[in-house]
């Protein structure tokens, strides 16, 4: 520890620190434009020189080390002279736009002008102008008004991981740009809007809405993904009007990715459903609630009682709140349902029976930066999880080895150690050559059960997994480590493959022998919480794959958009079409919701109360931000009186809060998550590593802007560059082999169902596979995500036969 | 700026005796940098190794020599850097960390791109051998493996005869892997910067090597202990490097003999502006500004001197009263208020309009402004226009002080040296020739330019 003092208060500070630090944890203000905690420092807007003893000239606190006995004066003359004349030099080429400047408000040069600024400009030369750049759909810019502060530059550089920004020209003439006709594409880009302290970066769908002072600002917690970023959703007039990250070190520090910050503009989309629909002589009737729920029950009842209560099933989605998924669950066990689920992207349920407890991450989200040595098994990372994706940058870019077996060979924007890229069939021998190679090096195959050793002797390791192993027992490229911190963690394209009890089995072995962290990424806000409920079949039930397969007579869904969220586009849709009755709960009107007999209007998740569980087992409850639009109603009270309407007794909830607390039995939540996360099995499950499979296979990756019904209706999301048509994708060695060229158009089949695609040369692709994209119009005629698939040429004449059928069928 | 070749050689007069200082008296000058000059082929090894060319090197090199004990003499030298800022150069040596695991690197700085400055290209052009030697020596001193000459971007010619000088010393084993037949390795390369004056700070230069847009970088941390690739670095100017070997052949005491206290050996000036021979002149430091004018033809057309800017714009201007009684070191030369700089004299005569002179330095400093921080990037914007609109017949009186204070602010607020750089010559003019910028304000036309009645044979005349 260093003594200091600033402006006079003696202070005890860190080695290392500098002045900016130990006066902003002493909460002496010092104003800055450039200095942000979180990228490195670049010291070149000068706003934040002081004085300090025995140095003649003012020194910039944010780069300036502290030194013991230092005296340092934030409000001396010489530092406030320093201070002012930057500030004039800032404000000479700054326009005077404040008045239509949507940073307005909210601005940290208008702030600071008012402390350091004068009432008048010595400056009556002309001012400088520099063209504004089209930058995408989610960022718009005013470079007149840019300070060349390079904060966003850096961020896109340091935490985006790829320098799509760049300030070319010296001088005067310097100016901030993307490259020649590029947009920025980081999935992480809103981030500097935040960060720009003037009004040189704004929102593009925001813009000349509101002014910030307008606008209320409200806690809630981000539904997209697992990660449960804390937000501030803006309201005005009971409309959301943006999004901006709540500041969370542990979760989302303080940054928020794009699809958390830009999905509000599905709230608003002309699809919203305001008032219960009933399907009359297959016309769409508007009616009130009363009718709509009796309805329905009456279906539901009708149907149970004539073919038994297993004629329904029941679907909720992930990202429904645990209040909702708690009462679709209570509702089925009323019924003597067994047929419940919400794991609606999955194929393969062997592990079902087999898990200790509830599966997670494994890990604290915060702590995944002081790994050593990290392992990812079918994950892009990138488009699952776009802002964790930045904890894995934050640990490369501090050390640690990162590994990567997928089918899939995308630029996560770090360094990769090691990768082996294979079709996702494969990636069960690579982890077995893995866990192989690993008890060799740690002499523990006797660790593992008989069984397991016996499977192992048919594998070969091969030099890049032996070098994955080797990674992950400490050996480094740089220097070896004796007890490295590992990370093991599976995400979607392992999480919805027929073979993922596999994986998973290796995963856990290789983790066990490593003494490794981690677990599941799961894709959706509250995947974890759904599973720790319980909302799942029963032990007669069906899964969500079984109640599509065997089409029931009743479903009842929540939130999903059958064919756009399900594993098996082709077979959801089919069940629905054949069902007598599906009672739909939905916030959207929807072209995937035709089949259905019932729409119940409900509020997203801005407009009801409720809890998601995060991927790292934090529960964490939010209000209502905005009143329900209309007539819709919180899914969860909506359940609640269908399970009034339907005579179910146990349903008198009177608040989310109260079904909350039923939830966790009036047990403080994190006492029950703790006894309930364990990623272990109980048992080993039966699997079988060497399986040989030559067929092309699909992956069938969810692409970031399609992952749930708000995010697909949010138009600017839609127009970035991440929503492309489905097209079947292979690398060129594949196109070789079946005799394609990009730009081919090809009927992609799987089981009975097709689809016409263009083909594109994608050399990030395995050999022996197809990237087909799915939860699109385009691939809902396909099967499964991960799956066999084949391909095959269309002529001239078979396309125009193909679109002519598909025409008419359409019609 | 003038492009002027160095001052005519005249027939060689070789007074190469082994064991002796070679100097050849050329002009008076005291050639130590440019010792080949008098010579034939002086950019030629052959040349270089004939006037006792890295026989230092090879010494030291093969016996051995202890660092801190060339490190001491290079101390006892008074060599101080002749980039412009006159550190030490013994003392910066002394600053590189003497145990590193990894590469050390070594960068020579010859950007020089200020008005006025040319005399590392002569060096370049006449010597190259001598500051490869030098280069090897600081080398072998401080443990660096590579090293990077760092050539101005405007200079093409005197970039292919370095490396042509280059291929020449690693054939002749003087560069490359164990020298000698030690284990002391060194890789010497050049770098062709793209003609930015901001690359000549160090930092930026050392950006400039990794490829990367030529940025001053915050110091600390100083190269020295994070430069090029992060690794500790040695940054010297050409001509501090060249007298290196002269240093260690002959010793740092005689060096230091050459010159006055605190300003040891000679120093290449560039003299241009207003003289009858511009050109570069090497004398011993404290040498008298007359001799030195005299040697560079004096004051052309036989007019009067009526200022000189002793050390590159970015020192300050000094009127003839001030320089005439000056000598030319360091210490001579902050007496009179003004800093020997880079040696880059530029003369005027008293048909210069200061304010027009003024007007083009600040448009150069406002051109050449990397934009990265604050004060340089606006302040030196709003200098040039104000300038302009003086220059325009558009100024006010307020204008005066108002330039003084934008540049004072500009001064010491900024990142690198180019805002005391660029705020300087607006101080010292303004200081110095006042009645001249008010004059113009209040006619709105330039107060020598309305006392020149007659033009002959299209020059100005004075009155």
């Amino acid at each position: 520890m260093l003594n200091i003092e600033i402006d006079g208060k003696a202070l005890e500070v860190e080695h290392g620190s500098t002045i900016i630090d130990a006066a902003d944890k002493a909460g002496i203000p010092i104003p800055r434009f450039c200095y942000h905690p979180k990228l490195s420092v670049a010291a070149n807007c000068r706003m934040c020189l002081v004085q300090v003893e025995k140095f003649n000239k003012p020194l910039p606190a944010c780069a300036t080390p502290v030194a013991d006995g230092m005296k340092i004066f934030t409000r001396s003359k010489s530092a406030i002279e320093a201070q002012k004349s930057v500030m004039e030099f800032l404000l000479i080429n700054h326009p005077l736009d404040c008045p239509i400047c949507d940073q307005g408000g909210e601005c940290d040069l208008q702030d600071i002008a008012v402390a350091y600024g004068t009432s008048g400009s010595r400056y009556t030369e002309e001012k400088r102008v520099v063209f504004n750049k089209n930058i995408g759909p989610l960022v718009s810019t005013d470079m007149t008004r840019c300070i060349q502060c390079t904060r966003c530059v850096r961020f896109l550089k340091e935490v985006g991981g790829m320098m799509e920004l760049g300030m070319v020209g010296r001088g005067e003439h310097a100016e901030i740009t993307a490259y020649v006709d590029k947009s920025v594409n980081s999935e992480l880009s809103g981030n500097i809007i935040d960060l720009c302290p003037v009004g040189a970066l704004t929102s593009k769908p925001f813009r000349y809405s509101a002014r910030s002072w307008e606008l209320t600002r409200r806690p809630s917690i981000a539904p997209h993904d697992g990660l449960g970023s804390h937000i501030e959703v803006h309201v005005k007039d009971n409309k959301v009007m943006r999004v901006l990250p709540r500041e969370k070190e542990s979760i989302n520090e303080c940054w928020l990715s794009d699809r958390d910050r830009f999905s509000y503009e599905g709230l608003n989309s002309p699809d919203r459903l305001k008032v219960p629909m009933i399907k009359h002589n297959g016309a769409w009737v508007e009616t009130d609630w009363k009718t709509a729920l009796e309805f329905a029950a009456g279906q539901i009842k009708d149907i149970t009682n004539e073919h038994g209560s297993e004629a329904l099933g029941v679907l909720v989605s992930p990202n429904s709140t645990m209040e909702e998924g708690y009462l679709a669950k209570k509702l089925a066990d009323g019924l003597g349902c067994g047929n419940v689920d919400y794991r609606l992207r999955q194929t393969d349920f062997r592990l079902d029976g087999k898990r200790q407890g509830t599966p997670w991450m494994g890990i604290n989200i915060h702590e995944i930066e002081e790994l050593d040595r990290i392992l990812v098994i079918g994950s892009n990372l990138r488009n699952e999880h776009p802002l964790l994706a930045q904890r894995f940058r934050k640990a490369v870019a501090n050390g640690a080895e990162l590994s990567v077996i997928s089918p899939l060979d995308n630029d996560p924007l770090m360094d990769i150690a090691h990768k082996v890229i294979v079709r996702p069939n494969d990636m069960v021998n690579v982890l077995g050559q893995i866990l192989k190679a690993m008890s060799g090096l740690q002499r523990l195959s006797l660790c593992l059960p008989a069984s397991l050793n016996q499977l192992l002797e048919e594998i070969k390791v091969r030099p890049n997994t032996q070098a994955i192993a080797e990674s992950m027992a400490g050996h480094g490229k740089d220097y070896d480590l004796v007890a490295p911190k590992v990370g093991i963690f599976l995400g979607n394209m392992a999480l919805s493959d027929p073979r993922f009890t596999e994986m998973y089995s290796m995963a856990e072995a290789i983790g066990g022998i490593s003494g490794a962290k981690g677990g599941i990424l799961p894709a959706a806000a509250n995947s974890t919480g759904m599973h720790m409920m319980g909302v799942m079949p029963s032990s007669t039930g069906m899964h969500a794959r079984a109640m599509l397969e065997v089409p029931r007579k009743a479903y009842l869904i929540v939130n999903i958009e059958p064919e756009l969220d399900c594993q098996h586009a082709a077979l959801a849709k089919v069940a629905m079409a054949k069902a007598e009755c599906v009672v739909a709960l939905t916030a959207f009107k929807s072209q995937a919701l035709e089949n259905a007999d019932v729409l119940l209007p409900i509020a997203p998740f801005t407009e009801t109360s409720g809890t998601f569980m995060s991927m790292e087992g934090r529960v964490q409850s939010f209000t209502a931000v905005a009143k329900p639009l209309a007539e819709c109603r919180p899914a969860w009270k909506v359940l609640r009186v269908l399970a009034n309407t339907l005579g179910l007794q146990g349903f008198d909830y009177e608040t989310s809060e109260q079904v909350k607390e039923a939830i966790f039995s009036g047990e403080k939540p994190s006492a029950v998550v703790w006894r309930s996360l364990n990623n272990n099995l109980k048992e080993l499950v039966e699997i079988q590593v060497n399986i040989k499979h030559d067929g092309l296979q699909r992956i069938g990756e969810v692409p970031q802007y399609e992952s749930d019904p708000i995010v697909r209706r949010s138009p600017p999301l839609q127009k970035t560059k991440y929503n492309i048509k489905p097209m079947a994708r292979m690398c060129a060695s594949q196109l070789e082999v079946l005799g394609l060229v990009e730009g081919d158009n090809v009927l992609v089949k799987q089981d009975k169902g097709s689809a016409v695609l263009t083909v594109k040369l994608d050399n990030h692709v395995a050999k022996g596979c197809v990237r087909v994209a799915a939860a699109h119009e385009d691939t809902i005629g396909l099967g499964d995500l991960m799956g066999d698939i084949t391909v095959e040429k269309l002529s001239v004449e078979q396309l125009q036969a193909h679109t002519k059928a598909s025409m008419e069928a359409r019609a | 700026m003038t492009t002027t070749i160095s001052a005519q050689i005249p027939t060689p007069a070789n007074s190469y005796e082994a064991g002796k200082p070679v100097m050849t008296d050329l002009n008076g000058q005291t050639l130590l940098c440019l010792r080949t000059l008098a010579e034939e082929n002086p950019a030629s090894l052959e040349t270089y190794i004939k006037l006792g060319g890295y026989s230092a090197l090879k010494r030291i090199v093969s016996e051995k020599t202890k660092a801190t004990d060339i490190i001491t003499q290079v101390k006892t030298s008074g060599l101080r850097g002749r980039g412009g800022a006159g550190f030490p150069t013994g003392l910066k040596w002394s600053f590189m960390p003497r145990y590193f695991d990894g590469v050390k690197y070594l960068v020579c700085n010859s950007d020089e791109g200020e008005p006025g400055t040319f005399k590392d290209r002569d060096i370049i052009r006449y010597n190259p051998h001598q500051l490869i030697e030098g280069m090897a020596i600081a080398a072998y001193t401080l443990g660096a493996r590579v090293g990077y000459n760092y050539i101005h971007g405007e200079i093409w010619q005197d970039y292919e005869i370095f490396e042509a000088a280059l291929h020449e010393a690693k054939a002749a084993g003087y560069l490359g892997e164990n020298l000698f037949g030690t284990n002391f390795c060194f890789d010497l390369y050049a770098v062709h910067g793209y003609g930015a004056y901001i690359c000549g700070e160090e930092t930026a230069l050392i950006e400039s090597i990794e490829g990367k847009k030529g940025q001053p970088r915050f110091k600390p941390p100083f190269p020295a202990s994070y430069g090029v690739f992060g690794k500790p670095t040695n940054v010297n100017n050409t001509e501090s490097y060249a007298s290196i070997p002269w240093i260690m052949q002959h010793g740092g005491e005689a060096f230091a003999a050459l010159g006055v206290p605190n300003s040891g050996g000679t120093k290449l000036f560039s003299v241009s502006g207003h003289v009858g021979k511009p050109g570069n002149y090497e004398v011993k430091m404290g040498t008298p500004f007359t001799e030195l004018l005299e040697m560079a033809g004096g004051v052309w057309k036989g007019r009067k001197l009526k200022a000189v800017i002793p050390g590159g714009p970015s020192t300050p201007v000094m009127p003839a009263s001030a320089i005439m009684g000056a000598t030319m070191d360091y210490e001579g030369l902050s007496k009179a208020r003004s800093s020997l700089g880079a040696g880059s004299m530029i003369v005027m005569d008293e048909t210069t309009c200061m304010v027009k002179a003024l007007h083009r330095l600040s448009y150069f400093f406002y051109e050449e402004s990397c934009g990265q921080c604050t004060p340089c990037r606006e302040g030196t914007g709003w200098v040039y226009r104000v300038i302009t609109r003086i220059v325009n017949g558009k100024g006010k009186m307020e204008d005066l002080d108002l330039l003084t204070d934008v540049s004072n602010n500009i001064s010491g607020r900024t990142i690198c040296a180019l805002g005391e750089a660029a705020a300087t010559p607006v101080l010292s003019f303004i200081k110095h020739f006042r009645p001249e910028f008010e004059y113009y304000i209040q006619h709105g036309k330039s107060m020598v330019e309305s006392q020149i009645d007659a033009v002959v044979d299209g020059k100005a005349e004075p009155k």
